[in-house]
C-alpha cells in the first residue's frame, strides 16, 4: 500500500510556472539554426484548376529562396493510403500541392520560402497564379438530393445508427407530440495558437518536426508515408500545444508543406498559418436536423425521431454521432434515428469538442424542453421518466451511471424548485429573467498506451510517454500525481517527460481518454518499479520485511517498511545504492480489459441549469449563471478537471450566443474568416459558472476509475441556454447561434 | 499586407475595384490573379535600425521597416514569451507594456517605438521569483493551454497600473481584450481579483 493521497487532490499545474513566465516553447517557436520562412497562399476560387503559376516574378526578390506548388513539387505518392491518418475518414485525403485542381476555397496552393519572414509574407501577397474556374456547390440545403448514408465505422465510432423498435406507430398514437426542424451552424475551432510546424534540417539525413499535434505519432507515421522517409530518420516532438479541441488530430497542411521544403531545400523550415488561414482548415460541420418526440400517457418518452444532414468534402466521408445520442440519453421503445452526409466544395471537416452530440443533443434537448410545455411536466420530471438504466442503442449495461445525482445536486444548488414554468413569468427590472436546463452524456473509453520510468539513487522518478505536448487538460498534472502516489514520492520527485515520438507510445489525444489510457499505463509501470523495490529489499541482510507480502508494505515519501511501522522503513534510495544500482527501470504497455468493456457502455453523463437575461428592447441574452453537475467517475484532479469543464461551459455560451462561420455561397468562402467576425465569449461575457462533481466509482472504465471531462462540458449547454430564452421571451428558437437578429 | 488571400475578388489583371470585390462572379470562367505593381516594392529587404529597451536591456535591430513590434520581439530578440493570436488587434495574446501601458504589439511596428521601454511577459517575473501576478494565475488555474497567458498577465499588470479596475465587472470588462479559447475566464477573474485586492487593501 502506498498512504500518499495525491490522486483526487486540486494540485497546481507541474507546468504552471514555465506557462506564467512565458518560457512554454510552442510549436512554431523553436529556435533552430539557419531557418527559412514559409508562407502560404491560398486559393480564392472554390471549384476548378490553378492554369499558371507565376513564380519567376517572386524569385526574383532578393531573399525569397523557393516558391513550392504543384508544378515543382517534390514526388508525392498517388496512393491514397499513404496520405491516411490515424483518424481518416476514408475517401481520399487532402494531397497539399498534389496538382492543378482547387477543391474548396482557401485550399493551399503554394508555399513561398524566404530568408525573413517579412520577406515571405510579401512574397506570398505578391504571388500571382490564374486559375479556371468552375461552378461550385457549397449550400448543404441544396445537397440533400446527393445525400448519403454517413458510414460511422470508418470513424472509429459505432456503426451506422440503429432503429428499434416500431417508430412510426408509436407516433401515430403518442399522447402528446412534438416535431421540429433544428440547425447547429458551422463553427471553427480557433485555438489562440495558430497552426505551425518547425521543421529542423539536421544535415544528417533526419529531420526533427517540431508539430503542433494531437498526435505525435499520427503524425511522424503520416510524414513518413507521404515523403517515403524511414521512422528513425523522422522524429516528431510537440511539448506544448496552444489548444487544439480536435484540429490538431489529423496533420494539417502546414505539416507537409514545412517538410517539402526543408527537403528540397536541405535546410530548416518554418511554416505558421495566419488566423485567416485557421479557416481553410477543418470545423465542426453544418447540421440540419429533423426531431419529433412522442410520449405515453404517463410522460415518458413513446418514440424519438432523430433525423441529421451534415455536411462533409467531395472527397472524404467524415461523419460524427450527431443522432447517436439520441438513442443512449433515454429510455424509449420506438426510436427512428437517420445520419445523411452531403458532400460540398469544401474542406473535410474535423472533430470539434464533443463532436456529434454537440450539435445532436442541442436539437434533442431542445425538443424535450418544448415536450415539457407540451405535457405540463417540470423539464428534469419529463427526463426522469425516461431515465436509461441501460443504453438502449447498444442494449448494454452502463458500467456507472450518475445522472440521477446530476439532476439533483445542480438543481438544488442552483434554487430549480424556485422556477415558475410560465414564459415571460420572471423579471429583474427591465429585463426578462428564464430558466433551463438541458443534459448531456459522451463516451468514455481507454486505449492503448506505453510508459517507461525510472528512479534514480537519488530517488528521484521520471516517468515517459510519448503523448503530445498539454494541449490545456493538465495532462502532465495528473501522470504526476499517479506517478507519485504509486510510488510512493512526493510529488516534486517526480518529472513526467512528453512529447517525442521516440518514447513509448499514447493514442492520438481526443474522446477524453488521455489521462485515463496514459495514467493507467504510468500507474502499471510504478507498481513494476515497487516490485523491483520490494524484491531488492528483501535481499538485503537482516532485512525485516523478508517475510512480508506485497500487502503488508508501505510505500511512502520515498521510502518502504511494513505496515504501521516506521522504524522498519528503507528509502529507495538505500536500497539502490545497497545493491550498488545506479537507478531501476521498468517499461510496460497498458492495454484495456477489452473483453469487460464491451460488456459495458461506458459513459459520462451532466445536467446543465442556467439563467438568462434577456433586454427585450434591444434583443441581448446574457447568461447570469449557470450549475452543471458532471457525473465523470473519479475526478484525479478537481482543479483541472473543473477548469476543463468551466472551458466546455464558456464553449456552450459562445455556440449558443455567438458562434457562427458564415459562407458566402457566391465565392464558397467562409467570410468571416477573423477574430473580430467570428465571435468568441470574451471574460465579460462570462459571469457566474459552477461546477459540481458527483460521486461516481466506475471500476470497469479502466484502472483508475476516470472517465475523463474533456468533453462533456460543453454538452447540455447550448440547449440549456435556448431553453432559457423561452423561458424568458416565450420565442422558441430551433437554429444557433441566438442572436439578436433572430430574438427580435 | 496579404489581403489578396483574405478577400477573394474577380479582377482582371490589375487591382479591382471595390465594386468588383464584392460583385458575384458574373460568370465562371478564368481567374486572373491581380497584380501588385501599384505598390511599387521592388526591394523589399531594406532594413531600418531600431532601438528598444527590453525588460531594462538596450537592443537594437535592423529591420524591414514594416516589421511588428510583436515580430521584432519574436524573431529578431528571441522573447516567445509574447504570443501572435491573430496579427490583427483581434485577441490580445501579443500584449506587452510600453512604458507600462499595456498595447497589442501585432498593431504597432517596431520603428515607430523607437527609444521607448518594452515589458514583456519574460520581464515580470521568472520561474524562481514569480510576480504576484503570475502565481496568481497558477493558484487559481487561469489557464489551460497556456498560449493566452502571456499576454493575460502583461495585460492585468497594465490593469493594475492603470489603477481603474477594481470590482468583479470592472475586471472582467477590461480584461475583455484579451481572449482565452480554453476559456479560463473564470480562473483568470479570480487571480486578477485576488491582487488588485491585494494591491488596494
Ligand atoms: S496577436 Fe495581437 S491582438 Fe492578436
Ligand atoms: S489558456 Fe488556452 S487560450 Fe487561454
Amino acid at each position: 500500500m502506498s498512504s500518499t493521497t495525491l490522486i483526487g487532490q486540486p494540485t497546481s499545474r507541474v507546468d504552471g510556472a514555465i506557462k506564467v513566465t512565458g518560457a512554454a516553447t510552442y510549436a512554431g517557436e523553436f529556435v533552430v539554426p539557419g531557418l527559412a520562412y514559409g508562407y502560404v497562399v491560398n486559393s480564392p476560387i472554390a471549384k476548378g484548376r490553378i492554369t499558371q503559376v507565376h513564380s519567376a516574378e517572386v524569385l526574383a526578390l532578393p531573399g525569397v529562396l523557393a516558391v513550392f506548388s504543384h508544378e515543382n513539387r517534390l514526388p508525392l505518392p498517388d496512393d491514397d493510403n499513404c496520405y491516411m491518418d490515424q483518424l481518416a475518414p476514408g475517401g481520399s485525403p487532402f494531397r497539399p500541392l498534389f496538382d492543378a485542381t482547387i477543391k474548396f476555397n482557401m485550399q493551399p496552393v503554394a508555399l513561398v520560402v524566404a530568408e525573413t519572414y517579412e520577406l515571405a509574407r510579401y512574397a506570398a501577397a505578391v504571388l500571382r497564379l490564374d486559375y479556371e474556374q468552375e461552378p461550385h456547390q457549397t449550400d448543404l440545403s441544396k445537397q440533400r438530393g446527393a445525400a448519403f448514408k454517413a458510414p460511422h465505422q470508418a470513424n472509429g465510432f459505432y456503426d451506422y445508427p440503429p432503429s428499434r423498435g416500431l417508430p412510426e406507430q408509436a407516433w401515430a398514437s403518442a399522447t402528446h407530440r412534438v416535431a421540429g426542424d433544428y440547425a447547429h451552424p458551422t463553427q471553427h475551432h480557433n485555438p489562440m495558437e495558430t497552426f505551425a510546424t518547425t521543421v529542423e534540417w539536421r544535415g544528417d539525413g533526419q529531420l526533427t518536426v517540431y508539430d503542433k499535434t494531437q498526435g505525435t505519432f499520427n503524425s511522424q507515421q503520416y510524414i513518413c508515408n507521404v515523403f517515403n522517409l524511414k521512422k528513425e530518420n523522422v522524429q516528431v516532438h510537440s511539448y506544448f500545444v496552444g489548444g487544439a479541441f480536435g484540429l490538431a488530430l489529423r496533420p494539417n497542411y502546414q505539416v507537409p508543406l514545412a517538410v517539402m521544403a526543408a527537403l528540397a531545400l536541405k535546410r530548416s523550415v518554418r511554416v505558421t498559418l495566419t488566423r485567416q488561414q485557421m479557416f481553410s482548415l477543418s470545423y465542426r460541420p453544418l447540421a440540419l436536423q429533423h426531431v419529433k418526440l412522442g410520449t405515453n400517457p404517463d410522460g415518458s418518452l413513446a418514440t424519438l425521431h432523430h433525423e441529421a444532414l451534415q455536411a462533409t468534402s467531395q472527397f472524404e466521408p467524415y461523419a460524427e454521432t450527431v443522432t447517436h445520442w439520441s438513442g443512449v440519453l433515454y429510455r424509449c421503445d420506438n426510436v427512428k434515428l437517420e445520419h445523411l452526409l452531403a458532400p460540398l466544395d469544401v474542406m473535410t471537416p474535423v472533430s470539434m469538442r464533443a463532436p456529434g452530440p454537440t450539435s445532436g443533443l442541442f436539437a434533442l434537448e431542445v425538443a424535450l424542453d418544448e415536450l415539457a410545455y407540451e405535457t405540463g411536466l417540470d423539464p428534469v420530471e419529463l427526463r426522469l421518466r425516461s431515465y436509461a438504466d441501460r443504453n438502449g442503442l447498444m442494449d448494454k449495461p452502463f458500467s456507472s451511471k450518475k445522472l440521477r445525482e446530476c439532476y439533483q445536486q445542480a438543481a438544488a444548488r442552483f434554487g430549480w424548485a424556485q422556477r415558475n414554468p410560465e414564459p415571460r413569468s420572471m423579471r429583474h427590472g427591465d429585463l426578462l429573467v428564464g430558466w433551463g436546463m438541458a443534459s448531456g452524456v459522451w463516451d468514455s473509453s481507454q486505449a492503448e498506451a506505453g510508459a517507461q520510468a525510472t528512479l534514480t539513487a537519488d530517488g528521484k522518478l521520471t516517468v515517459v510517454n510519448g503523448v503530445n505536448g498539454d494541449i490545456g487538460t493538465g495532462t502532465a498534472t495528473v501522470i504526476c500525481q499517479i506517478a507519485a502516489e504509486t510510488l510512493g514520492l512526493p510529488l516534486s520527485a517526480v518529472t513526467f517527460r512528453q512529447g517525442e515520438s521516440t518514447m513509448p507510445a499514447a493514442p492520438v489525444q481526443g474522446a477524453s481518454w488521455t489521462a485515463g489510457s496514459v495514467g493507467t499505463a504510468v500507474q502499471k509501470v510504478c507498481r513494476q518499479l515497487r516490485e523491483q523495490l520490494l524484491t531488492l529489499a528483501q535481499q538485503l541482510p537482516d532485512s525485516p520485511w523478508r517475510q512480508a507480502g506485497p500487502s503488508e508494505i508501505e510505500f511512502t515519501d520515498g521510502k518502504l517498511g511494513l505496515l504501521g511501522q516506521p522504524e522498519t522503513q528503507i528509502s529507495f534510495s538505500e536500497v539502490l545504492r545497497a545493491h550498488r544500482l545506479p537507478h531501476l527501470e521498468a517499461e510496460v504497455t497498458a492495454s484495456p480489459d477489452a473483453k469487460r468493456q464491451q460488456q459495458y457502455s461506458v459513459n459520462v453523463h451532466n445536467a446543465v441549469f442556467v439563467e438568462v437575461q434577456v433586454d427585450p428592447v434591444i434583443g441581448t441574452v446574457r447568461v447570469t449563471r449557470l450549475v452543471e453537475g458532471v457525473a465523470a467517475g473519479r475526478i484525479l484532479n478537481p482543479k483541472t478537471a473543473r477548469n476543463q469543464v468551466l472551458g466546455g461551459m464558456v464553449w456552450g455560451i459562445g455556440a449558443a450566443l455567438m458562434e457562427e462561420t458564415v459562407m458566402d455561397h457566391r465565392f464558397g468562402r467562409f467570410m468571416n474568416h477573423s477574430l473580430a467576425e467570428y465571435h468568441l465569449p470574451v471574460n465579460a461575457d462570462i459571469r457566474e459558472l459552477e461546477v459540481i462533481f458527483v460521486e461516481e466509482e466506475d471500476d470497469i472504465v479502466n484502472p483508475l476509475g476516470a472517465k475523463g471531462v474533456g468533453e462533456i462540458g460543453i454538452l447540455g449547454v447550448s440547449a440549456a441556454i435556448a431553453n432559457a430564452v423561452y423561458h424568458a421571451t416565450g420565442r422558441r428558437l430551433r437554429e444557433l447561434p441566438i442572436t439578436r437578429d433572430k430574438l427580435l | 499586407m496579404n489581403d489578396d488571400q483574405d478577400s477573394p475578388s474577380t479582377g482582371q489583371s490589375t487591382l479591382p475595384a471595390a465594386s468588383e470585390i464584392t460583385a458575384a462572379p458574373a460568370a465562371f470562367g478564368k481567374y486572373r490573379a491581380p497584380t501588385r505593381a501599384a505598390f511599387g516594392l521592388t526591394s523589399p529587404v531594406e532594413t531600418s535600425s531600431v532601438h528598444l529597451t527590453i525588460n531594462g536591456q538596450p537592443r537594437e535591430f535592423h529591420l524591414a521597416p514594416w516589421t511588428t513590434l510583436l515580430d521584432a520581439l519574436r524573431l529578431y530578440a528571441g522573447l516567445m514569451g509574447t504570443k501572435k493570436g491573430c496579427d490583427h488587434g483581434q485577441c490580445g495574446a501579443c500584449t506587452v507594456l510600453v512604458n507600462g501601458t499595456r498595447i497589442n504589439s501585432c498593431l504597432t511596428l517596431a520603428v515607430m517605438q523607437q527609444g521607448q521601454q518594452i515589458t514583456t511577459i519574460e520581464g515580470l517575473g521568472t520561474a524562481t521569483s514569480l510576480s504576484a501576478l503570475q502565481q496568481a494565475f497558477i493558484d487559481h488555474d487561469a489557464f489551460q493551454c497556456g498560449y493566452c497567458t502571456p499576454g493575460q498577465i502583461c495585460s492585468a499588470q497594465g490593469l493594475l497600473y492603470e489603477g481603474k479596475a477594481h470590482t468583479e465587472d470592472e475586471i472582467r470588462e477590461q480584461m475583455s481584450g484579451n481572449l482565452c479559447r480554453c476559456g479560463a475566464y473564470v480562473n483568470i477573474l479570480a487571480a486578477v481579483k485576488e491582487v488588485v485586492d491585494a494591491q488596494t487593501a
